[in-house]
Formats: structure tokens, sequence, C-alpha cells
């Protein structure tokens, strides 16, 4: 290669015009390898692993060479250097070499006290992947790994490994599953709506009486007439609570004995199971049955132990009621703000620093709202609002709390500017030939706007509402202020009057994430719902954002046509 | 049809529309319009009605935040209530004045032995109790301990001491609830006095308690020192019930070797130093634990004046900190910074109470508070933390005697030579804070020296919160730093690439990706950089740095091997198309990175970088630090930047660059003189918003530094900053306190900071627009 044409290479300015094509390179390839891994962590949570048997024998420091069985899951390997190792206690002879370990899911935590280990894959031997092996996910102190010996029956064993084949075992087991799985919904909707109706009512019997003596209404008759109704009540609960009685009972009937590793049976209640199967004889399509059955769950059910298990429906749903109330504020205020500045109001030097102020509070950190929605909303309106509506419940407070309402509202001020911005955009861009002709033909100027311009504006309105809601949507710092929890027992909409819980707190997916992700006990075994939850997250934002583009689009394409 | 006609017929004349279509009712037409205009007049006042309430909304965040920051900053008032006589007085002088929680009661002691309560500010005499001094002893000393304790004693001319409290029960009697508050003393070690001086009588006297122990210093005739130490005796009953009475296990110890010109004598509120200042200008401090083990350890230190004439003497609240008043009217704030008997009291601050003596001198019971008074009764209020005045008043036209403070700082009460009593009332609500000690160093009690400290969790009422903001400043400064580290070049030469050479294909392709990733929730970018990128620059330290130097290289590497490659390969990609050609060369180069690094690492820095920094340079580095926060944060940046300065770069008019290639320069050239000058005004305002975002942003810096509040610029170390500050700690905080408001102060700042900046930006860009449309 000549050193001329180097020279020429430099001077033309090519590198410098690479070094910038390689800027968005990066960037290209940050953004996917951001999407890829997420996707990848996130999807791969549901898909069911197959589950190793090995002999473990570590050379440690002090102890004798102890051999263990271990049942687990390898979730990830890695090298490390003979120091690290050496650092951790192992007595390692050669020197210079790195060693591979590997982290396995040792389930069985109320076993053995921790999910997760590492082991070196020097010293483990005799690997293999019994079919017979099975995956048992509880209710409580997470996966549970083992072998199934027999099924019980109030402690009577019905079927055992030694009396039947394999499958005729994990068929009566199975069935049982099935029965009590049938009994738990039972127990659920007696739970969560007959008794919760109840403790609802007395609770509100509380109040209307504490109501009654605020008043001085208090007679002997009033009294009475709510003691009786607090009678029925209690006897309604003693009703539902045997009710349960029973069902607990029957959920108790069946049991069944697992192997642990290190030959150590365990007796596990039916009932503390919620889903049982054995990966290492699952094809593929049964693989994609667990997968979709546990995708499901994860979408639809109620978490577990700590949110670290179990479905993020209240969070998805929390979410979604916070951002629908959020809409009905913002829409109509951010709207009529936008018209008012492109319509209504002079144009002249106060507009446009009001426009440039507005475009700025999008730019305000969203903690800032958070702050305000604090401070003004909870505690100087909602208290008053305590004071002068809900005095029967202090000082328990009822909106001088954090709530959905405050939530949706901090929101709503934090996505106004978001739709005049974009409202106005869109009025911005209607020709004005379109409000002339209008005019001209003796609409009024209300007429105008409601029959000429917001049809043509509908879809910038869109834009700026669907755009508030992604930013809604992922926002979590002003939530955590004024209404995000990490876990709320009831949903803020639900069939108990008033129906929409506008005190109560809620659960939301990006507080989740942050929630399960850096405050929970169990990080480890949190993580992969985490990249879950933060995948259906992206996802979701990710397609309002697609739709407010195509939407924008659109309007561009019908300004173009009407643009002559 | 019809209705159409009607509706725009406003202009036309009726005759027309008679004569277009007979027996339209003119009637009804009229009322139809004045209904039109009443709509759209009623439409314009509600519209009008509405923008500008919203407008107004959106102002009155601002204006609440102010009014929640504004009281911070306001002065303490101080305001005369009353004055009284005590009915029934007991004829002796006032040792000491005290006031009870809700200020409504009285307690004065005098040296005759006789404590009194009374109505406060009515002066009746609700009880008086005469302590119990046996026949012929006379009360030779008094002492009180630090200011959040109501602890007293009394030293005899027997040798003996009597250690009393007052205290005060609230009760609520009769259907009204009313509350009464009965007042009574109490002995906690036996109303026996205690044989401590073996029967010399007691010249000087200290007590000081804490939790469960008490401590009393005497002095003699012989000026020789005694100490009694009390530790309450664990047991099942006392641990619960706070009123039975427990026993306390008493140990006495004595310093044979006396002590001469002893002025005054102390106690910490630790039960750790018995402090003895000398009115020879010098201070000796015994080890109180050593003293009781038997090994003596003192240790002497020379007052920092040579001449100082000490008038009074108190303990600040938390017994930390020694307030000596001099003859000419200054309080000497000192405090031990170490907890070796060996280290010495540092003179911290200095307050010019009035140019007399002080005669009079208190402090109060739950902020770091005091208050001084002078012969002719004027008085300051000092608060040590934030080292300034609070407030001033001239309280009394005689020389006060005693003055005391309500333990929540609202009341204030004199007593002055004749016997008369003057009662204030105070509202102090934010002392500790003041611009200075916000933003200054502040020197802490127990620090060794004056430092920015951000500490706000109290454990106890003694606590002194540490408000400095300079180190949450600091940490949100840095943050936003290390993310335009990264942010700003890829952004900024994105930009450049996206909006200038890139062909209009591609860039149709590349936008609405910058468009997602500006999207992507900051969670989930937050709790990728804590829970994935953290443990993996950890873990690949090495491969990072080798990216950061590789990736530039390679790129012009590759820029070079396309350049000599032949035209008949080189033409099958167009222009524009270059980014493309580079996402595999910067993948493979990024993975070879990561690759060569591991030998590197193993032969240069022992197989670990990590380690290495950690002991061969000494560097700390925390897994969650700055330079994640710095990689997250410039991700969640880079979409602002890009957008708004490939906006800028692409709207320049495209017959300037045209002319500047028709004269024969090159396509680099034309942007570098022609583009980019036009453009920067836009490119700047686009890296003051990314800036603004960087600033404000919570959920990164939350999750991925370890929110740390220090002053470190080390990019392995992590910071918390203004914003995280807040997520953090405002829901503990309680409503309208201090640290409350310094809350919503940090969150003022961080306000007026990015709004100022936004506009900034907002009025740049608008004046670009302006002068493109003229171009």
């Amino acid at each position: 290669m000549k050193m001329s044409r180097i020279r020429k290479w430099a001077t033309t300015g090519t590198p410098f015009i690479w070094v910038n094509a390689g800027a968005v390179a990066i960037s290209l390839i940050m953004v996917v390898g951001l999407l890829v891994v997420l996707a990848v962590n996130g999807m791969s949570h549901f898909w069911p692993t197959d589950v190793m048997r090995g002999t473990y024998t570590p050379p440690n420091i002090g102890t004798n060479n102890s051999t263990t069985e271990f049942f687990g899951e390898l979730v990830q390997s890695e090298e490390v250097s003979t120091e690290q190792l050496r650092d951790t206690g192992f007595e390692l002879t050669d020197t210079d070499t790195t060693y591979q370990r590997q982290l396995i899911k040792f389930g069985n935590r109320d076993l053995i006290g921790s999910d997760f280990g590492w082991v070196v894959t020097e010293f483990v031997t005799d690997v293999d992947y019994p079919a017979e092996m099975s995956v048992l996910e509880r209710r409580s102190w997470g996966n549970f790994y083992g072998f199934l010996d027999s099924v019980l029956e109030r402690g009577n064993e019905v079927v055992s490994r030694q009396a039947g084949t394999d499958d005729t075992l994990w068929q009566e087991f199975h069935d049982r599953l099935l029965r009590v799985d049938a009994l738990y919904q039972d127990i659920d909707q007696l739970e969560r709506r007959e008794i919760a109706q109840v403790n609802y009512q007395v609770e509100r019997l509380r109040l209307q009486q504490r109501r009654l003596e605020i008043d001085g209404r208090d007679t002997a008759q009033a009294l009475a007439s709510i003691a009786r109704e607090r009678d029925a009540l209690e006897l309604q609960f003693i009703e539902h609570q045997a009710a349960l009685n029973t069902l607990y009972n029957q959920v108790n009937r069946d049991s069944a004995v697992f192997i642990a590793a290190n030959e150590q049976s365990v007796e596990i209640p039916l009932g503390e199971i919620v889903r049982a199967y054995r990966p290492n004889q699952l094809g593929f399509a049964g693989k994609l049955t667990v997968y979709f059955s546990r995708l499901s769950e994860f979408l639809s059910s109620e978490p577990r132990e700590a949110n670290t298990e179990g479905g993020i429906f209240p969070a998805i749903f929390g979410t979604v009621v916070m951002v629908l109330l959020m809409s009905i504020f913002v829409t109509p205020f951010g709207v009529v703000a936008a018209i008012y500045l492109r319509e209504y109001a002079k144009q002249g030097l106060a507009t446009r620093m009001i426009r440039i102020a507005v475009n700025n509070l999008a730019g305000v950190p969203s903690i800032v709202y958070g702050v305000f929605g604090l401070g003004f909303f909870i505690y100087i309106v909602g208290g008053e609002i305590d004071r002068t509506f809900y005095a029967e419940a202090l000082p328990a407070p009822t909106f001088g709390t954090p709530g959905l309402l405050w939530a949706s509202l901090t929101l709503a001020l934090l996505t106004v500017p978001v739709v005049i911005v974009a409202t106005e955009e869109g009025l911005a861009r209607i020709p004005r030939s379109l409000r002339e002709g209008s005019l001209a033909l003796g609409a009024t100027k209300f007429e105008t706007i409601v029959k000429v311009i917001f049809p043509i504006a509908s879809p910038a309105m869109m834009t700026g509402l669907i755009l508030a809601i992604a930013r809604a949507a992922g926002e979590v710092a002003p939530l955590m202020l004024v209404g995000v929890v990490k876990l709320a027992p009831a949903l803020p909409v639900n069939g108990i009057y008033p129906y929409i819980h506008l005190d109560q707190k809620f659960m939301h997916l990006g507080y989740h994430i942050y929630d399960v992700g850096f405050q929970s006990p169990n990080v480890d075994a949190a993580r992969p719902l985490v990249f879950a939850t933060a995948l259906l997250l992206v996802v979701v934002i990710a397609l309002l954002n697609v739709s407010a583009a195509a939407l924008r689009n659109r309007l561009r394409e019908k300004y173009k046509a009407l643009d002559v | 049809m019809t209705d159409i006609q009607v509706e725009a017929g406003s202009e036309i004349s009726e005759k027309d529309l008679f004569d277009a279509s007979a027996g339209i009712d003119l009637e009804k037409l009229r009322a139809q319009n004045r209904l039109r205009k009443f709509l759209d007049t009623s439409a314009r006042r509600i519209i009008s009605l509405g923008g500008i309430g919203v407008i107004v909304t959106l102002l009155l965040l601002f204006v609440f935040l102010l009014s929640e920051v504004v009281p911070l900053f306001q002065p303490a008032t101080i305001d005369y209530v009353g004055e009284f006589e005590l009915i029934e007085n007991s004829a002796g002088e006032t040792l000491h004045l005290a006031m009870e929680e809700q200020a409504e009661v009285g307690f004065r002691l005098t040296d005759d032995g006789a404590a009194s309560f009374f109505e406060v500010p009515g002066g009746v005499l609700i009880s008086r109790e005469d302590l119990p001094v046996a026949q012929n002893t006379f009360i030779t000393s008094f002492a009180s301990a630090e200011a959040d304790s109501n602890v007293l004693a009394f030293g005899f001319d027997s040798g003996s001491v009597l250690v009393f409290a007052h205290e005060y029960r609230i009760g609520f009697i009769g259907e009204d609830n009313v509350r009464t508050i009965t007042p009574f003393l109490t002995y906690p070690l036996g109303n026996e006095p205690i044989d401590l001086a073996q029967g010399d009588a007691v010249t000087k006297l200290a007590v000081s308690s804490e939790n469960d122990a008490i401590v009393v210093a005497a002095l003699d005739g012989a000026n020789r020192l005694h100490v009694l130490r009390a530790d309450r005796e664990r047991n099942l009953i006392s641990s619960f019930d706070p009123d039975a009475s427990s026993d306390y296990e008493l140990r006495q110890v004595s310093i044979q070797e006396p002590l001469n010109n002893v002025q005054e004598l102390l106690i910490d509120g630790d039960l750790r130093r018995v402090i003895v200042l000398l009115n020879s200008g010098q201070m000796r401090v015994y080890d109180i634990a050593r003293l009781f083990t038997g090994n003596e350890s003192s240790a002497d230190f020379e007052f920092a004046q040579p001449d100082l004439d000490i008038t009074q003497v108190e303990l600040l609240l938390g017994g930390m900190s020694l307030l000596i008043s001099s003859a000419d009217g200054t309080v000497y704030q000192y405090f031990f910074t170490d907890q070796s008997i060996a280290s010495p009291p540092v003179l911290a601050r200095s307050f010019t109470v009035t140019d007399s003596p002080v005669v009079a001198l208190t402090a109060e019971q739950r902020e770091k508070n005091f208050i001084g008074v002078d012969q002719q009764g004027f008085l300051r209020a000092f608060n040590t933390t934030a080292n300034r005045e609070t407030f001033s008043a001239r309280v009394a036209r005689q020389a006060p005697v005693a003055i005391a403070a309500a333990p929540r700082g609202n009341a204030l009460l004199v007593e002055t030579e004749s016997g008369q009593f003057s009662f204030w009332q105070i509202d102090n609500p934010h002392p500790d804070v003041s611009w200075a000690a916000l933003w200054n160093e502040v020197w802490y009690e127990g620090y060794a020296e004056p430092d920015y400290v951000w500490q706000s969790s109290a454990t106890d009422n003694a606590f002194e919160p540490k408000y400095s903001l300079v180190p949450l400043t600091f940490g949100t400064l840095k943050a936003a730093f290390y993310a335009m580290l990264l942010a700003a070049p890829l952004a900024v030469c994105g930009a450049i690439y996206t909006g200038y050479f890139m062909a209009p294909a591609m860039r149709r392709k590349v936008k609405p990706v910058v468009e997602l990733m500006e999207a992507l929730p900051t969670v989930v970018l937050g709790f990728l950089a804590g829970l994935w990128l953290a443990p993996f620059v950890e873990n690949n330290l090495l491969g990072v740095f080798a990216v950061l130097i590789i990736l530039p290289m390679s790129i012009l590497l590759a820029s070079l091997v396309w350049y000599v490659l032949p035209k008949r390969i080189r033409h099958t990609v167009p222009d524009g198309w270059e980014a493309a050609l580079l996402v595999p060369v910067v993948l493979f180069f990024g993975w070879l990175s990561f690759l060569v690094a591991a030998p590197l690492e193993a032969l240069f820095f022992a197989g670990d970088l990590r380690t290495w920094l950690s002991s061969d340079l000494g560097i700390t580095y925390d897994q969650r630090n700055a330079m994640v926060v710095g990689f997250a944060m410039g991700f969640a940046v880079i979409p602002t930047v890009f957008s708004i300065a490939e906006d800028a770069i692409f709207t320049v008019p495209r017959h300037l660059p045209y002319g500047s290639l028709a004269l024969g320069a090159t396509p680099w050239q034309s942007l570098y003189y022609v583009v980019l000058p036009t453009a920067s005004p836009g490119i700047f305002s686009a890296l003051m918003i990314g800036l603004g975002r960087a600033v404000g942003e919570t959920m990164i810096v939350l999750m991925a530094t370890g929110n740390t509040p220090i002053i470190d610029i080390n990019i392995f170390e992590g910071m918390r900053t203004l914003a995280a500050n807040i997520a953090v700690e405002i829901p503990e905080s309680e409503v309208n306190s201090t640290h409350y408001r310094i809350l919503f102060l940090a969150a003022l700042v961080l306000f007026v900071f990015t709004f100022l900046i936004n506009t900034v930006a907002e009025v740049v860009r608008q004046r670009l627009r302006g002068r493109y449309s003229v171009l």
C-alpha cells in the first residue's frame, strides 16, 4: 500500500466520516444488544431446564474431602482463576490454570438453606439426567427437585415406587394434584371475594358508627341497627370460615413423599405444590406446554414468595388502571390548553414564553413532580379531603396517603406538557385556508374548532396521548412517592362497592422491577422474573411508541394532501 | 341539507332565504343563532379558563415548591407573652429553672432545697417539695445534667450528694378528657443522700445520666475529686416497666492528688469523661471507664484563648460540646473529636452574645441551640450547627438570674433579680439550616475537621443532623459528567453522520430505533445496569477499557481497508451506508477486545485488574460505580441529544453545503466548515437538554450505584444524587420538618436548574430556526 494513498485517505476526511458512522453503529448495537439481552433472559425464564444429578467432592481446607450428591439446574458457568478459588477455601495443588465453575440452582431451600450455589466442574462426577427427576414449584420455599417415592392420603400410603410402576405413581400424584388445584380455586373465591366482602362491610359499619358519633346522631336505635347488621355479618363470617376450614382440610388430605439429594426423604403436602413436571423426560412439545403454562401464570396470577415467584398480574393491572385514569385526566386538559394556546390566546411574547415554559416542563425531572404530588396532592389536598369528608376514619388517612388517584394526577401533570406540545404541533400544521374557509361559510370559531379543526387534529392528539401513556407507563420515580407499593393485596378495581378504589395503593410494573431486583432478599432467584417483567414493560412501551409513530406518519400524509 | 343552509346562513340576508325556501321560521333561526353565539362565547370562556388553568397549575409547581422551602429561611421570632410573680415563692435564690414539655408547668429549684412547680404563665403554685436534706446540713453545691436530661444533684457540707429529677405525668380526666399535668420529683438513687466526699464538704459538683447509668463527680474542700458511678441493674421487671423502682449498682472512686484552681466540673453526655475546667486557662480530662478499672488516666489541655475568663459553662444537647462563655460576652464551643482521652478539645466556633458578661446560659433540649443573656437583659439565641444567630431580644430591664427554654424550643422563661418572671413565645422551626450550612463546610460535633456531610437520619434527639447539599450536588454532577462523557461523543457524532452523510433509506430505519431507545423506561436501564452490567463490568474490567481503545482504532482501520479496496467492491455499497458496514466490524472487534483482555490481564495485572487497582494503586472499587452509571445514563441521554442535534444538522438548508461542494471542498470539509458552524447552536442546545435529563434522572442512579453520599471523583466509586436522595428519603421524612423542607429545596434546585438549562436550549433552538428560515 502506498503512503500517498494513506495520506490522501487522511486528508479527505474519510476517517472522520467513518468515526461518525461508527458512533451510529455503536448506538444501534447498544439498543439492539439491550433488547436481545432482555429478550433472551426474559423469555428463557419460563423454559423448563433439565435437572442434573451429580456428585461433588471439593478439596476443601479444614474439612475432610466430603462427597455430596446434588440435584439442580445449571444456571451459568464461568472461568475462575485458581487464586480466587484458593481464597474461597479450596485446597488446590496445581498453580497457573483456571477452573470452570458452574452456578447451580439447587432448589430445596428448606433443606439446604440457599437456592443457589457454585460448584467447580472439575470436582463434579457422575453427572446424569434421570428421567424420573421431578421439579415441584411450591407456594413457599421455592423449587424442589427430587424423585417421587409415594403418594399418601391422610398419612397412609396409596401408591409407592416399590408397589406400582413409575408411571402409575406419577399419574396418581398428578390426578390428586389436579383435585387440590380445583379446591384452591374454591378457596380463592371464598377468601378473596366472600370474606373480603364481609370484612369490607364490617369496616363500613364501623365507619358509619363513627360518623354517627361525630355528628351526634348516635341514638340507641341507630346503634342497635348497626349492631344487628354487624351480628349478621359476623355470622356470615363464621360460616365462611367454617367452609374455608373444610376446604383446607380437604386440601391437606393428600401428600407425597419425595427423595431429595443424599437420599433425604421429604413429605410434601400437595397443597404446597403449584406445578409439578419431569423436565428430563419431556419432549419439545411437553416443554412447550410447561413453558406456556408458566408464561400464563406469570401474566395472570398473583406473586408468591415476596414477589420473587409466581405472576405479576396485579402489577400489570395496577399499571393499566393508573395509566387509564391518567389518560382521563390528561386528555381533556392537555387538549383544552393546546387549543387555548393556539386558537384563542393572543399570539405574542407572552404565549411564546408560555410555550417555551410548557415545553421545558416536559424536561423537568420526574422526581420533582413526585415531590409536588406528595406535598401538594397528598398532604395538602388529601389531608383536607380527609378532614372534610372522611373524618370518621381518622386518624387512619383515606386520601391523605399515597394512592391511585394521586398517582394518576401526578402523572397527568407530568405528561400534560407532552399532550399540549403534540396537540399544538398538530394544530399548527393545519393550513390556515381550512379555518378561513369554515369561518367564511359563517361558522363560529367554536364550530370551526369542533367540526373542522378537531377531526384533522385528532391524530395529533392521539399521538400526544400515546406518548404520554408510554412515558407514564415507564415512569417509576414519582410513583414511589405517590402511591405504588411492593405488594397490594387487593386490586384497585374489584367487585366490591364502589368498584374503583381511588384511595387504594397499587402495584406497578416498573416499581416491581425496582423492588424485586433491588430490595428482595433473594436476588438470584428473582432475577429471571425481573428480566421477564422488564421485557414485558419494554414490549408494551415499544408497542405504544410504534403506534404513536404510525399515527404521526398517517397524520403527515394527510396534511401533505391538504397542503396544496 | 336544509340544516346546513340554515346553519351557514347567518350572513345571508333574510330575503334571500325567503326566496330559497319559503316557510322558514325566522324566529327559530334567530333563536338558533343566539344559541350558536352563546355556545361560541361560552366555549371561548371555558377553553380560556381551562387553558389558563392548566398553565397556572403547571406554574403552581414552582410556586408550591418555593412555598415549602421559604420557611427554612424565615427568621425565628420571639414574642412577649406576659410577666408574673410567683405566688408563695420560696425565699432562696434560684439554682435551676426549667419547663415541662408543654411549656405549661415551670420548675424552680432554690438554694434552700425547695423545689416548686408553678403554672406558666400564671405563676400559681402547683406543688412544692422540700428535698430531703438532713438536719444541720447545708447545700454547698448544685449540678444539672446536659440539656435533654432532667437529672439534678445537690452536694452537701456533710460530703454527701443527692441525685434527683423533676418529672411530669400526663393524665386525662373526666368525660372531656381534660389533660392534666402532675409534676413530681424522683430520686433515682434513693432519697437518702449518698456519702461521696467522705465527710468533707462538696464544693463543686457535676452530674450526667445516660440510659441506665448516672455519674456524679464531686470536689471536696481539700480539692480532691470523687466520682460516683451508678449502673442500673438489668432485670426483667425494670426493663419492661419504666416506673418500677429499680436498683442501681453504685461504685465510687477518689483521686487523692488535689486539683487546684478548679472553676467548674463537667461530665460529658456519653459518660466518658470528667472534665475539670481550671481558672488558669487549662482543662484536665479524666477517663471515667479507666478510673473504675483502677488505671487512672488523665490529660491536660490548654484553651485556645490563654486568658479565658470563664463566666458560665453549659453542655450542648447531647453533652458532646462545651459551651464556655467568657467575660467579654463571647461563647466558645469546644468538643472532642476522638474517643481517646489524649485527643485535645477543638475550638469549633465562637459566638458573640453581647459585649458584657453572660449571666445566664442555657442549651435547648431538641436542637443544638443555646441562649445567652447578659446583665442588661439582652438575649441572643444561636444554633451551633448552622453557626448563626436565630433570634435576639431584650427580655428584662433588670439583671436576669436564670433562663429556661421549653423542651420543644417554643417558649422561654426569664427570671430577674427582683423575682419577676417573664414568659416569651418562640417560633424557631428550622434553626439548624442556613444557606451557609447547606453549601459550606460545617464542623460537626466529633468530626476532626469541617466537612461536607449529608446524614439526615436521626438516631436520637441528640443527633446532629448533617444537611450539606454539597455531596449530593457533587454526586449529581459526577453522574451527569460520566453520562455525558459517553453520550456526548456518541450522540453528536451519530447525529452528524445521520443528519448529513447517511443515505435516506437507512436514515428512515435508524430514526425509529433511536426513538425506541428514548422510550425505554429508565427503570429497565437501571435494572440492567445494576444487575447485569455492573457484575459484567466487574468481571471484565480490562475488556471494557480495551473496547474503549480498540473500537475507535478498528473503525479507522475499517475505513482505511475500505478505502484501499478495489472500486469494484466499494461500489457495491452506496455512499451513506458506512454505518451498516461497521456494525459487523464493531461487533467483531468488541468481541475480540474481551477475548484479548483475559490474557492481557493475566500478563500485566496478576490476573485481575480489579484487585490490582485496589492493592497496587489503592483505588477503591465498588461494583455499582460511576462508570456503570455513566454507561446506563449515557444510554438514556444519547437519544435525547441525538434527536435534537440530528434535527439541527438535517435542517441546515442544503444549498449551503452544495455551494461548498461545488467550490471543490470534500464532503467532510463542507460539513466541518459550513454545516457544523451553522448547526452548532442546535448541537449546543441538544447537549444542554441532555445534561438536564442526566441531572434529573432518578431510577438509574438509584439502582446502579450504592447511593453513598461521598465526594470522590473516582470513576470506580458510587455517588448519591439529589434526585435519588429525594426518592430514598422523602417517604420517611416527617411533614414540614427541616429534613422534609430540605428535600423540597433539593427538588427546587433540580427544577430550577433543569428549567434554566432547557430554557436556554429552547431559546437557542428557536433563534436557530429563525436563522434557517431566513437562509
